[in-house]
């Protein structure tokens, strides 16, 4: 009943937004800004097309491997400053200040390194997304309980048994936390890379929508990156929270 | 300073070393990479030369128009929806997954409607910025203690005294998280709504700079943009983990 309840709250507030759209369209013109419903038959119309089906899909191949990157990179160099104290104690503020850094001052470096390539946005998207994953990982093996370690020998677990039955479970919610910013930060970077110099994705269709005053196109293709970040979000937060709870 | 303290700075200092040896012996390219060094001296030569001041005065200025009005409007907005608890529930979500949605496609959309100018920036700013100040707010008033209600009453206080004296204090620290970030974060956004497409700014030169080849001013730049970004959120950090441990200490 209450959740009933929550969730027709939380639909006005979208109600609410669309509306916010509609009064906003009014006031500044359809040129500036399309009225939603306008923009969501276009969105019914474009979606299955070839040209979104070609770039989406070059976003995402782009997106895959910029997260398989960041991933791996982040949970090795998150594992070796958890487990060596000294190489987390000096290397954590250094991390801390390459995270709050505008990345995309250093982009240029990037195209002049790879050129205007998959592997440079590949690289970019990555460079976001390593970061945050490093740094909960790291978190996640520190916050261990020391009674965790202490049961584990009183058991007699073998090294590789604590790492499987213990060390992993215990690091589990915290490093998935880790996976699901660097899931939205790789994409950010995707993204931006492809705003700012591509001739492929769904970041350079929505600058080209741009340039061509084509708005109904440049909201859709917003639209749509918006609901596929929510959604992947709300799937492993649902994770992150069953994880926690089994613990 | 301690010895992990050395360390580190030891770390950096190689790390910049070996980048300016590989410059230097032909390893990186010089069209790639600049060393540090002729970095630095760029940045020096364009500072006294006074070429780029306008830009850097336009950008900062954004950054700091936008950081104000995301803290304060922040500030505002978590206190009335803290008020309002079915409102708050009904938001939760939205402020669940913000962060999560790359708000950051919606600028040229901001465009569309403002036109190319400072407005769009300026409003990319306060939208990456504001939703870590409504929620460092709304965690703030959670966490005001339940006896400083009973304390006011005691003595008497009217409301306003009771949120100045009282409440505010004692969700200061959270605040200041909340000021951290929006700095952080409208800093960010700032920087790139000016390199994908603005009239002037840093960002706009860093990116003209890169489309002109001049790697000088276009490194000369960036650097600047580092130095400044990692010392103001370095000092930042400080003073929120000195808020923290008086936080740990004024813990009921």
């Amino acid at each position: 009943m209450i959740a009933a309840k929550r969730a027709a709250d939380t639909l006005i507030v979208l109600a609410a937004i669309l509306v916010a759209w509609q009064i906003l369209h009014q006031a500044v013109g359809s040129t500036a800004l399309p009225a939603p419903l306008p923009t969501l038959t276009y969105l019914a119309k474009f979606v299955p097309s070839a040209r979104f089906a070609e770039n989406a899909w070059a976003t995402l191949v782009t997106f895959f491997w910029a997260l398989m990157l960041s991933y791996s990179l982040g949970l090795a160099i998150g594992v070796w400053m958890g487990v060596h104290r000294l190489s987390g104690a000096v290397g954590e503020p250094i991390l801390i200040s390459l995270y709050t850094l505008p990345k995309i001052t250093l982009y240029p470096v990037v195209l002049l390194i790879f050129g205007l390539s998959m592997p440079g946005r590949v690289t970019f998207g990555a460079m976001h997304g390593v970061l945050p994953v490093a740094l909960l990982t790291m978190n996640a093996i520190r916050n261990i309980p020391p009674v965790y370690l202490k049961a584990a020998r009183t058991l007699h677990l073998s090294e590789w048994q604590t790492i499987v039955t213990v060390l992993f479970p215990a690091t589990l919610p915290e490093v998935v936390a880790g996976l699901r910013i660097g899931f939205t930060l790789s994409l950010l970077g995707v993204l931006l890379a492809e705003m700012f110099a591509s001739e492929h994705g769904l970041g350079s269709l929505i600058i080209n929508a741009m340039q061509l005053l084509q708005n109904e196109e440049m909201i859709t293709v917003a639209v749509v990156l918006f609901l596929f970040a929510a959604l992947a979000n709300s799937l492993l937060l649902w994770i992150e929270h069953h994880l926690h709870r089994r613990i | 300073m301690s010895k992990i303290g050395w360390l580190r700075l030891a770390v950096i200092v190689i790390a910049v070393g070996l980048l300016e040896l590989a410059c230097r012996s032909g390893l990186i390219d010089h069209r790639v990479v600049i060393p540090p060094s002729e970095m630095a001296a760029a940045l020096v030569r364009l500072l006294i030369s006074g070429q780029a001041n306008d830009q850097i005065a336009r950008t900062f200025g954004i950054v700091v128009t936008a950081v104000l009005i995301a803290v304060v409007g922040g500030f505002a907005l978590g206190v009335v929806i803290h008020a309002l608890p079915r409102v708050r529930h009904a938001l939760d979500p939205f402020f669940a997954t913000y962060y999560a949605v790359p708000i950051f496609i919606f600028y040229p959309v901001m465009i569309a409607i403002f036109g190319l100018s400072a407005v769009p920036i300026v409003l990319m700013g306060v939208a990456t910025a504001i939703v870590a100040m409504i929620i460092a707010t709304l965690n703030g008033l959670d966490r005001v203690p339940r006896v400083l209600d009973k304390v006011a009453r005691l003595h008497r206080m009217g409301r306003i005294a009771t949120a100045l004296r009282l409440k505010l204090p004692a969700a200061a620290p959270h605040l200041f998280t909340g000021v951290k970030l929006a700095v952080s974060y409208g800093f960010i956004a700032v920087i790139a709504s000016e390199f994908i497409l603005a009239p002037a700014g840093l960002g706009r030169v860093i990116s003209d700079a890169y489309t002109d080849f001049n790697n000088q001013r276009m490194y000369a730049l960036m650097l600047l943009l580092i130095v400044v970004a990692t010392v103001v959120n370095m000092v930042l950090h400080v003073f929120d983990q000195r808020w923290a441990e008086r936080r740990g200490i004024g813990k009921p």
